[in-house]
């Protein structure tokens, strides 16, 4: 039994060596350079003293980022992947929120890294991947003896719906239990060819990273700008022999919605997973249509929280256009609970909320024990020794064949281009721009558009770019709407069930 | 051409305020359009000239310029 991540990259070694792991157009890593790598940035760290702390990474989507990773957990620390894309003022929101001393920066960053006003140590990647700097090995092997499975591997940011991220933690543990199912589920082995789409400052890149070292398979990091270009993507995977993707329904969506397939059809895959938002059944069926025979298609659902995806469903028959693809089950060694709000099982078929147990649980929200202990409580089915679940927010029903179908989200929590955002986290960010008095947000599941509407002197215009200066490009919203009056319900609350009616037309 | 240049500066300008030059080249190249800005723009051209863009269409020279764009609608409507 395994207890750290670089397990999966030190097992075996000398197998895998000169394999290549990672790629994209401009740079690959065999294990052998990941390995070197990594341990020299382990080194580095230890000798700078920066040991059981998070460990910034500001660098792009390249296999680099991951060498990086790897050499953060080397040296003992977790690592803490921050969005180079995003702006200055939401990196900054997550290196307070997590208290940083540290960063390891590309070198290409260090101009945008200036704007961030990073008051901690930045060490530049290239100057410690150098082969003049020797591998301290006693150092490294003292660092790994010492560590637990409970230890931390990584924290990824989500949007809060106080206008502060969230930075989840999670354990190795946790994170050598999601592996361990989901290559079964996903039947990864030495053969495999992953393509990777989500960025890497979410769980969502574990998919591909964890697998890849523990199987020695490979992995390509498909370039951010052919998901728009769809044909050049399915040529992308052609050209690379890619059979296994993990992607979110929009961009799989996407491809097909536009009519790819007529043009170019994927030859090697094998494995298309898909999770993270609903993926309607009529593109499902144009994808399965399009790829080999036998191509086996799973839907994947899980929270941040719960470690990466925690339920899985093969699809194994036709669907009805409007009709949801179930969730399935849990994965091995997780259970989903449906609770009511009172804490009871709820009964067959009707709806409930997802509660998460199992060693997926992650340990909880960085530096913020209040939040944590509203999601991360205690069992209500159990009052006789601790227990923690993740209460979801979700809300599951299970159907006549015993399977787990998504019903909604609780709060005002939205799915849109891959991406989970508290619509709160908007409205915190606007309400703070002078001349906007009231505002709410809404989100039109249609047309997959963040509406906002608010109350106030100030243009729609300077609003719009206040926003941009401040939030990820996916969470700005689609259109910008000023009122002269704000509609409210008799309760005194903004009524977003009427502005959603008036709006999402 | 001409005719459908004005309407793609308008997306684009909707799109992208910051923009300052509206015959702006390398809006792929240089990465300013993102997929949502890609989607949105064929949705509008539907919409305004009924020009239905094929995935074969839609490559990253096509969508460099509003000029790009406009050839395309051209080239579509006229083919």
């Amino acid at each position: 039994m395994i207890k750290n991540l670089l397990e999966y990259l030190y097992d075996d070694i000398d197998l895998k060596r000169d394999k290549t792991a990672f790629s994209d157009e401009n740079e690959s890593l065999t294990f052998a350079d990941l390995y070197d790598i990594s341990r020299r940035i382990g080194t580095e760290l230890a000798r700078a003293s920066f040991y059981r702390e998070p460990v910034a990474i500001y660098m792009d989507r390249r296999p680099a980022m991951i060498a990086a990773f790897l050499g953060v957990l080397a040296g003992g620390c977790f690592y803490v992947p921050l969005d180079s894309t995003a702006p200055a003022g939401r990196v900054k929101a997550v290196i307070e929120t997590a208290a940083l001393r540290v960063m390891i920066c590309g070198r290409d960053n260090l101009k945008k890294a200036e704007e961030l006003d990073f008051k901690g140590r930045v060490l530049v990647y290239e100057d410690l991947i150098d082969e003049s700097c020797p591998v301290d090995d006693a150092a490294l092997a003292r660092i790994f003896d010492a560590q637990i499975d409970t230890d931390p591997a990584y924290i990824v940011f989500t949007s809060g719906s106080t206008g502060t991220p969230k930075g989840v933690v999670a354990c190795h543990r946790s994170v050598i239990d999601y592996i361990e199912h989901l290559s079964e589920i996903l039947e990864v082995d030495e053969s495999t060819v992953f393509g990777n789409q989500s960025p890497f400052y979410f769980d969502a890149c574990l998919k591909e990273i964890y697998p890849t070292l523990k199987f020695g398979a490979s992995a390509w990091i498909v370039p951010r700008e052919y998901f728009m270009f769809t044909v050049k993507l399915v040529e992308f995977l052609n050209e690379h022999k890619i059979n296994t993707i993990c992607w979110v329904g929009s961009a799989l969506r996407m491809v097909s919605a536009l009519g790819t397939f007529k043009t170019v059809r994927p030859q090697y895959l094998r494995t298309v997973a898909f999770g993270s938002e609903v993926f309607p059944p009529k593109e499902l069926r144009a994808w399965k249509e399009a790829t080999p025979e036998g191509t086996k298609y799973i839907n994947l659902y899980g929270p941040t929280e719960g470690t990466g995806m925690c339920c899985f469903y093969r699809v194994d028959r036709e669907f009805e256009d409007g009709e949801a693809i179930p969730i399935g089950r849990p994965f091995p060694n997780s259970e989903i609970l449906l609770l009511s709000d009172d804490g009871r099982e709820v009964a067959d078929g009707e709806t409930g909320e997802i509660y998460v147990r199992g060693t997926c649980v992650t340990l909880g929200y960085f530096n913020n024990p209040e939040k944590t202990g509203e999601s991360f409580v205690q069992n209500p089915l159990n009052n006789a020794y601790p227990e923690i679940l993740y209460k979801t927010g979700d809300l599951a029903r299970r159907n006549e064949r015993g399977e787990l179908v998504f019903v909604s989200r609780k709060d005002y929590q939205i799915k849109h281009m891959g991406h989970r955002i508290e619509l709160g986290e908007i409205e915190s960010v606007a309400g703070g721009i002078s001349g906007v008095e009231i505002v709410a947000c809404v989100y039109d599941s249609n047309a997959d558009k963040i509406i906002m509407v608010y109350k106030g002197e100030a243009e729609e215009s300077a609003v719009g770019d206040h926003l941009k200066e401040t939030l990820p490009r996916y969470m700005l919203p689609g259109r910008i709407v000023k009122v002269v009056r704000m509609p409210f319900t008799p309760g005194g609350k903004i009524d977003r069930k009427g502005l959603a009616e008036t709006y999402t037309k | 051409m001409e005719e459908y240049l004005d309407t793609i500066k308008q997306i684009i300008a909707d799109l992208h305020p910051e923009l300052d030059d509206e015959d702006r080249e390398g809006l792929v190249a240089d990465g300013i359009l993102d997929s949502y800005d890609i989607i949105t723009i064929i949705t509008q051209l539907a919409d305004e000239f009924d020009a239905v863009i094929t995935a074969d269409k839609i490559t990253p020279e096509n969508f460099d310029s509003a000029r790009a764009i406009a050839e395309l609608v051209d080239e579509i409507l006229n083919d």
